[in-house]
């Protein structure tokens, strides 16, 4: 203990908490919590995955991204509300296509163009 | 005496050689990108010059990161897919031949990517065989037609430690890579997810800006380490 005067410890100790918090600065977070959705387009589009084994995968990831707090990437809940269609959940689709536009609303345009086409009764809905 | 002074001379002449060195790494004019500043990607399904028919859909599934961490909305490629198809175009070719304010119309996206793969494969060798992916891209305005930007990246499995060489999203990237079984009919896919990093990341030299969702957003110009 005798080795450093009490002064140069204290001087030390600054310094070193000082780079740990550069260290935390320097470390930009990612924008959004990716889970495992991109393996999970590719195995879509590959067709080796199927509807009901992908939304399992995704509820998941979105569990995951919800208990840490953290968004969920562009297109994620767009893409779920598709499998949810796929299923025949017509409720859930227009649930997540409308979640989709509301965390991103630069999808829009897009979101009303597949909400207007996947579920007429939307349409009908308006029309009353 | 006279050697000195050509020794004077051979560090002048080097000296230029090194300086014109640094100066044909060429700066990218981003007038145009900076004048349209989009916010969001329509990502098109990529055109594909190679023999490896999961080229096109293997590049697609590893857009939406790079571009999304850069600070873009990217509309969900699977949807845009799935729209394409069921309006009869099946096919990139048919894809990329869309006018811009049609797209515009139904994607309401600012701008398009048009990806064409050059290279996806391996090629065997007795002694090394080697898994190379090479990509272009094109950001295209849809609301001006005008080209905002293009770039071209190649990535190989000889590279070492395959480190896909570039900060965060490299990370995240390799996090997906990791999630491929590497089987050798997989191999061009984690590759690709690395060529996918170095064309479409923010920050690198030559690459896209960054985009409205980041916080490096019109903080370009003074590229990343």
């Amino acid at each position: 203990m005798k080795f450093f005067p009490k002064a140069a410890r204290l001087c030390g100790l600054a310094v070193f908490s000082s780079l740990l918090l550069a260290g935390c600065v320097s470390r930009p977070q990612p924008l959004y919590y990716w889970g495992d959705y991109q393996a999970q387009v590719y195995g879509h589009f590959k067709g080796e995955k199927g509807p009901e084994e992908q939304i399992a995968a995704l509820e998941a990831v979105r569990e995951e991204a919800r208990s840490q707090g953290k968004a969920l990437p562009p297109g994620f809940q767009a893409h779920l509300a598709m499998l949810y269609g796929q299923t025949g959940r017509s409720e859930r689709l227009v649930e997540q296509l409308e979640a989709e536009k509301k965390q991103f609303p630069e999808s829009t345009t897009f979101m009303d163009f597949l909400l207007k086409k996947f579920s007429p009764q939307v349409d009908a809905k308006v029309g009353q | 005496m006279k050697q000195l002074v050509s020794f004077k001379w051979l560090a002048l002449v080097t000296g230029f050689l090194l300086l014109s060195g640094c100066a044909t790494q060429a700066k990218y004019d981003y007038s145009a990108f900076r004048e349209s500043r989009p916010a969001s990607i329509l990502v098109l399904p990529p055109l594909n010059g190679s023999p490896d028919v999961n080229a096109t859909y293997s590049m697609l599934s590893h857009a939406t990161l790079p571009l999304a961490e850069s600070g873009y909305y990217v509309l969900p490629v699977t949807l845009v897919d799935e729209t394409f198809k069921q309006n009869g175009m099946t096919t990139p070719a048919d894809i990329h031949q869309v006018s811009a304010s049609k797209l515009r119309e139904i994607f309401g996206a600012d701008a398009a990517l048009y990806i064409n793969v050059r290279q996806y494969g391996t090629t065997y060798a007795i002694v090394m065989s080697e898994t190379r992916v090479t990509a272009e891209g094109r950001l295209v305005d849809l609301r001006s037609g005008k080209t905002l930007w293009e770039g071209s990246a190649t990535a190989s499995s000889n590279e070492g430690n395959n480190n896909s060489g570039g900060g965060l999203v490299g990370l995240l990237v390799k996090a997906v890579v990791s999630q491929i079984i590497d089987s050798l009919s997989n191999r061009g896919h984690a590759i690709a997810g690395m060529t996918s990093n170095r064309l479409l990341a923010a920050g690198r030299p030559n690459g896209i800006l960054y985009g409205p969702r980041s916080p490096r957003y019109l903080k370009d110009g003074s590229p990343t380490p």
